[in-house]
């Protein structure tokens, strides 16, 4: 074990975070199969509670944001959360999907992870997800008056997609 | 909407001045649009996307074996390590077991890249804060590496000898012997870096507690790397979840916990000397056998989702693959290091002055095709 | 005592000779005029092959070769890169305010080329003795100041105006420093003026007669001389990786040519004063070529030559101060000791304590 670390660490397994995270809100959804750590699918109107438990509890303690990533799921538009504690080292990812794709509105978790703020703004420039509370919600790479959300599965853009 | 360039709250004694794309400092097409009071800066916001070309959009059309090659333009001084990310996501979907021997001289080249890098960084970090001879001295050396290179994979910067389930070709029977005598040449020379820029006070008082990130800072903001651990955050990749031979070598990771511009210095200047001890642990004895294994054609990775983290030069790089059993990716996103690491340049800078930002930008070491992918 | 000027007494006669009687004042002027065409001549390809002498220490320090393709071994470059900049556009920003646009680059040439006139380059060669030699000097050297921020200023650019701002306090606050380690060194002369200065120096170079107080002196002198000069390491008026070009961004041509010239024949100037007041103009070590007088140019800019390349050094091998850095050194720092250094000079002239040969 790495001799800097002084905090009592204890790694929990999927079955154990599973147990403790069920027991703060009840309607969560666990999935285990398909991917290497344990996925939590959470309503939208959850996400910021759920959120801010996980980084706050001590014995989970995830306090390391490494990646946000939003999906395209065809039907749905989606956020997925790539969650680690670095005392602890165990990773969960937290998944929340929205259907509403006209107007797709979720919460921000910038307040808890500053590292959120250009990753939203990433997802809001190529998804268009509009994210309540953000400090600075606007386009990052595309320039402002761009046209449609390209990442997108139904965007078109005849001049600069080459479709094979 | 707000446009990107009036800040709101704009005082009339500030004024505001445009680190253009076309910057010598901002080591890419970066622009930096800043507000500041006199020498004092008070707001830094980066306008991102001016090589923006869409390589996730890309991934969802093209094979695996087509991703590799666009992964190396995206870091371009760490590009086998970038490879190498795509490659280990398809071999641990697929459950390929590769040989050993491709295992070991993935690290070694990956180890190589990595010093490339941090020579480049070390000659650009100098000429940043005026010691214009540095430049020179950093790229003698990496000419070296770069030969190397040339002669087992054929390219000197966006190598593409990675690919999923092995390497294009055998190295070269050169190879061991220039990489032994690299190192041992090399051992000489940085100590010269060191006296060179390290010792002197001019450049010590420019960067000591200068764009000082405390460890808390670091960890929500995502900084990983030498950024991170310049900041006692212990974000070594290859420690903690290690990948090819990396499990088999003992290094030490470069912490430090002042935070500053020359802590982050110091952790890639100790990061070089690991990368060496790592190269000499495993040259000589590099296994016998295959240099890659056969995979289908086609390859199609199984339903689900799956993550590979690798250390990069600039920190912490990440593939994230959702797939759907077909032969393209339903979506793969790149975790960027160099992105989590440009966000926190506000939260350093503010405050400082317009020499601290670029001394402090410096040692950030972002390669902006890394951030606008 | 007043040492003849013969170079300007043998213009004068010569020209008297061809003119008819009645006409002294006209002689007068058309000596000085002439006098004033060499000068300008030698001095302008000086700087020309100062600028070539950089590359190449620059190449030097750097591995590499420098120009070398250009004439043999590169001596032509920068009469090549001059006819270049000769005949460039002359560009000008639309906003910017045109009459001290165009006046800024004449006051930082006029003013680096006056000052070299007063320079004993041997004893029969120096073109303007006046007794208040190195006031003088120090006087010209404040006017360069003001073409700096009238370039700064006029070029209606953010960049150039920080530039400008940046040099102008750098420059006013380097000049105290300069000012008083020339003051240290008139302590043991007793006189301003730079002839007298060089006979003084007959009983032993001032650095030798001053020991360590004169080092001392000399050290600072380097130091803020590299600084008056915006020279790296304080080169933060040109800084070219924070601000582009620094004040002289929006200037292209025959202008920024004489902006970049100056820069060099500043250099030259720094270190000729010092060659004078420290380590004795023309003035062979021992008396040792005391009996060939014209050799004594030779040894003045080989002395010379010797302190600009200790001043390229410097700019090659340190990084770079950042302003406040740089103001802390001086007001902190430099000011104090340089105080100090003039009370222990007095001390060691009044107790007859200087080493005379």
């Amino acid at each position: 074990m790495d001799l800097m670390k002084v905090i009592k660490t204890e790694f929990m397994t999927n079955e154990a975070l599973q147990n403790l995270i069920s027991s703060w809100i009840p309607e969560l959804e666990f999935n285990e199969e398909g991917s290497q750590f344990l996925n939590i699918t959470v309503q939208p109107e959850q996400l910021h509670l759920l959120m801010s438990q996980l980084k706050t509890n001590s014995e989970t303690n995830f306090d390391y944001l490494f990646c946000l990533s939003g999906v395209d799921w065809g039907k749905e538009l989606g956020v997925v959360y790539h969650l680690e504690s670095t005392t602890h080292r165990h990773i969960i990812v937290v998944k929340v999907k929205t259907e509403d794709r006209e107007n797709p509105t979720l919460d921000t978790v910038s307040d808890l992870w500053k590292t959120a703020d250009f990753h939203e703004r990433e997802v809001f420039d190529f998804f268009g997800i509009i994210f309540n509370n953000h400090p600075n919600l606007k386009r990052l790479f595309l320039t402002e008056d761009w046209d449609g959300f390209p990442l997108r599965k139904d965007y078109v853009d005849e001049i600069n997609m080459v479709i094979k | 909407m707000e446009t990107t360039t009036v800040n709101n709250n704009f005082k009339s004694e500030e004024y505001f001045i445009n680190m253009g794309p076309q910057h010598p400092a901002t080591h890419g097409v970066l622009r930096l649009l800043l507000t500041i009071d006199g020498e004092i800066i008070k707001k830094v916001e980066p306008d991102l996307g001016y090589i923006h070309r869409s390589i996730e959009k890309m991934c969802e059309r093209d094979s695996y074996q087509q991703i590799v090659h666009l992964t190396d333009r995206m870091d371009y001084l760490s590009s086998h390590i970038n490879n190498e990310a795509v490659c280990l996501t398809v071999e641990n979907a697929l459950e390929i077991e590769v040989p050993e021997r491709v295992k070991v001289i993935r690290t070694i080249i990956g180890e190589l890249t990595r010093l490339a890098s941090h020579q480049l960084w070390w000659g650009v970090m100098g000429m940043d804060v005026g010691a214009l001879t540095t430049y020179f001295y950093g790229f003698r050396d990496r000419e070296l590496i770069n030969d190397i290179f040339e002669e087992t994979c054929g390219a000197r910067l966006t190598m593409n000898y990675n690919i999923p389930g092995g390497l294009m070709y055998d190295i070269h029977p050169n190879f061991v012997k220039r990489v032994k005598d690299f190192i041992a040449h090399f051992r000489t020379k940085l100590p010269e870096y060191d006296r060179l820029l390290t010792g002197n006070v001019i450049f010590q008082k420019r960067m000591r507690g200068v764009g000082i990130l405390s460890k808390e800072d670091a960890i929500s903001f995502g900084a990983s790397g030498p950024v991170g651990r310049g900041s006692g955050f212990s974000c070594d990749v290859r420690k903690h979840h290690a990948y090819s031979a990396l499990d088999k070598v003992t290094f030490k990771e470069a912490l430090r916990t002042e935070g500053d511009s020359l802590a982050r210095y110091e952790v890639r200047i100790q990061e070089m000397w690991e990368s060496m001890s790592i190269i000499e642990q495993l040259i000589d004895t590099i296994p016998e056998g295959d240099y890659k294994v056969a995979t289908k054609a086609v390859i199609k990775l199984p339903k689900g989702e799956f993550y590979q983290k690798v250390e990069t030069a600039r920190g912490e790089l990440g593939v994230y693959v959702v797939s759907t059993g077909t032969k393209n990716p339903y979506r793969l996103k790149f975790r960027s290091p160099g992105f989590s690491n440009l966000s926190l340049l506000n939260h350093i800078a503010v405050g400082g002055k317009i020499g601290d930002l670029v001394a402090s930008m410096a040692t950030l070491d972002i390669v902006v095709p890394d951030i606008d992918r | 005592m007043n040492i003849s000027l013969s170079i300007t007494k043998t213009i004068y006669e010569l020209l008297l000779g061809f003119l008819p009687e009645g006409y002294e004042a006209v002689a007068d002027i058309g000596a000085m005029v002439v006098i004033a065409l060499i000068y300008l001549g030698i001095f302008a390809v000086a700087g020309l092959y100062l600028v070539l002498l950089e590359r190449k220490v620059a190449a030097w320090f750097q591995l590499r070769i420098g120009p070398n393709r250009v004439g043999w071994w590169g001596l032509l470059q920068t009469m090549a890169d001059a006819l270049k900049l000769v005949s460039k556009e002359l560009t000008g920003t639309a906003k910017a305010d045109k009459f001290l646009y165009n006046l800024a680059p004449y006051f930082v040439i006029v003013s680096a080329l006056m000052a070299l006139a007063v320079f004993p380059f041997t004893q029969e060669f120096q073109a303007f003795d006046i007794n208040i030699g190195i006031l003088f000097l120090m006087a010209i050297s404040s006017i360069g100041v003001i073409g700096i921020l009238l370039g700064g200023w006029s070029s209606n650019n953010k960049f150039a105006l920080i530039g400008a701002m940046r040099s102008g306090v750098q420059t006013i606050s380097y000049e105290l420093s300069v000012g008083l380690s020339l003051l240290t060194m008139v302590l043991i002369t007793g006189t301003l003026q730079l002839s007298e200065i060089v006979e003084v120096q007959k009983n032993g170079w001032l650095i030798v007669q001053g020991h360590i107080p004169a080092v001392i002196a000399f050290m600072i002198y380097m130091i803020a001389g590299t600084a008056e000069t915006n020279r790296a390491p304080f080169d933060l008026v040109e800084a070219e990786s924070e601000l582009g070009a620094g004040f002289h961004t929006e200037y292209s041509g025959m202008k920024f040519a004489y902006f970049f010239l100056a820069e060099f024949i500043n250099m030259f100037i720094i270190a000729a004063i010092a060659t004078t007041v420290f380590f004795g103009a023309w003035l062979s070590p021992f008396g040792i070529t005391e009996s060939l007088p014209w050799l004594g140019a030779i040894w003045f800019v080989g002395k010379t030559l010797v302190l600009v390349f200790l001043m390229m050094w410097f700019r090659w091998t340190f990084p770079r101060l950042r302003i406040d850095q740089l103001l802390t050194l001086e007001w902190k720092y430099l000011l104090p000791l340089n105080l100090l250094n003039l009370v222990l000079m007095a001390l060691i002239v009044w107790l007859e304590l200087t080493i005379q040969f």
